[in-house]
């Protein structure tokens, strides 16, 4: 498992993003992402995960972050940029990583190794 | 040209641009697979134009390829919203052709099917540009915290859309609208039944208010 830092994924421009996470999660790494991806990203993510999905082999992703925080206060919306705010978040292969709960504020995952 | 023809050109023209439509808005309806979505598609249909958007299924990514109503024309409380209506595929993170085999399916038209739900996933993200709101369908009897979820809430604040949530199912006794409620907060929610039709005109009302 590795854990990625924004610095490591912020020198990345949207594409090399997903591309990297895709590699890795294909070689059967579990991420966690320290800063998470934008909505935007994760929806690429998503796109660029259905062109991969193999029979018999690669068959998606598990991915969980938790709900941006979009903040209405005036402070909020003068330092990040819309209110939005990415999270924490985890990827993995769908066939090692399973959501077994997911809330507000925890997300627990199993993690097996792979069959 | 004749300044009579002239004049009922002008003429034709003014009133043109007096009774002139205002644009219909592109409505997505997206939400994970089996939540309903065709199910309420077909149902907007049907109430307001009489016909249906497509089939429905307990199996999962039964709608592969988005479909497009235009021209749906929704009246309530005096007020009128035209919508073109896309039933979309939903969104998915993993499809695995084994599981479409527990519904007695050949191998051969597992993977065709598992194909074609990746195709479709594609489509529901390539939408999302082309879009003035969405419609998030929730089996209210689910977990609402799921990652599409929060992928597609993400995406239309990102992008300052409208979004309108409608908790499914509430015919079923386990269902949670309250679940779903308090999970996102920040937006409004309706509770149906798309199937059985509990509060649906409910749901017109907060469509017009949303959208309009
Ligand atoms: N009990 C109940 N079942 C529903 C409701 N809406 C849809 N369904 C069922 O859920 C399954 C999936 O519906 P469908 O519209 O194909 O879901 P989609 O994948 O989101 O388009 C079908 O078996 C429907 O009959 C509802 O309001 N109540
Ligand atoms: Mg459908």
């Amino acid at each position: 498992m590795d854990l990625i830092s924004e610095e490591r994924l912020s020198g990345m421009n949207p594409v090399e993003k997903v591309r990297f996470i895709i590699d890795e999660v294909k070689k059967d790494k579990v991420l966690v992402l320290e800063k998470g991806l934008t909505p935007d990203e994760e929806a690429n993510l998503i796109e660029m995960t259905m062109t991969k999905i193999q029979p018999d082999g690669f068959s998606g992703i598990e991915m969980e972050s938790y709900p941006a925080q979009s903040g209405n206060s005036i402070i909020n919306k003068l330092f990040n940029k819309g209110g939005h705010r990415t999270r924490l978040t985890i990827i993995g292969p769908a066939n090692q990583l399973k959501t077994l709960k997911k809330d507000r504020d925890l997300i627990t995952t199993l993690l097996s190794s792979k069959e | 040209m004749s300044p009579i023809k002239l004049f009922k050109n002008n003429f034709r023209d003014f009133f043109k641009k007096l009774f002139k439509k205002k644009k219909n808005a592109r409505i997505g309806i997206y939400g994970p697979p089996n939540a309903g979505k065709t199910t309420l598609a077909n149902r907007i249909l049907r109430d307001w134009t009489g016909d249906a958007m497509g089939p429905v299924s307990h199996i999962e990514h039964e709608t592969r390829s988005a479909r497009r109503r235009e021209g749906v024309t929704i009246k309530t409380n005096g007020h009128s919203i035209g919508l073109d209506v896309i039933d979309t595929p939903g969104l998915a993170t993993k499809i695995d052709f084994h599981n479409f085999m527990d519904y007695e399916m050949e191998e051969d038209e597992a993977k065709r099917r598992a194909k074609e739900a990746t195709e479709g996933v594609i489509e529901a993200v390539k939408w999302l540009d082309d879009l003035d709101g969405i419609i998030l369908v929730m089996d209210a009897t689910q977990d609402p915290f799921t990652q599409v979820n929060v992928t597609v809430i993400g995406n239309m604040e990102a992008r300052k859309l409208p979004l309108l949530i409608v908790s499914n199912k509430v015919d079923m006794p386990e269902a949670s609208p309250n679940t779903i409620m308090n999970a996102f907060p920040q937006h409004p929610m309706v509770s149906i039944s798309a199937l059985e039709g509990n509060n649906i005109d409910t749901l017109y009302q907060e469509i017009a208010k949303t959208f309009g």
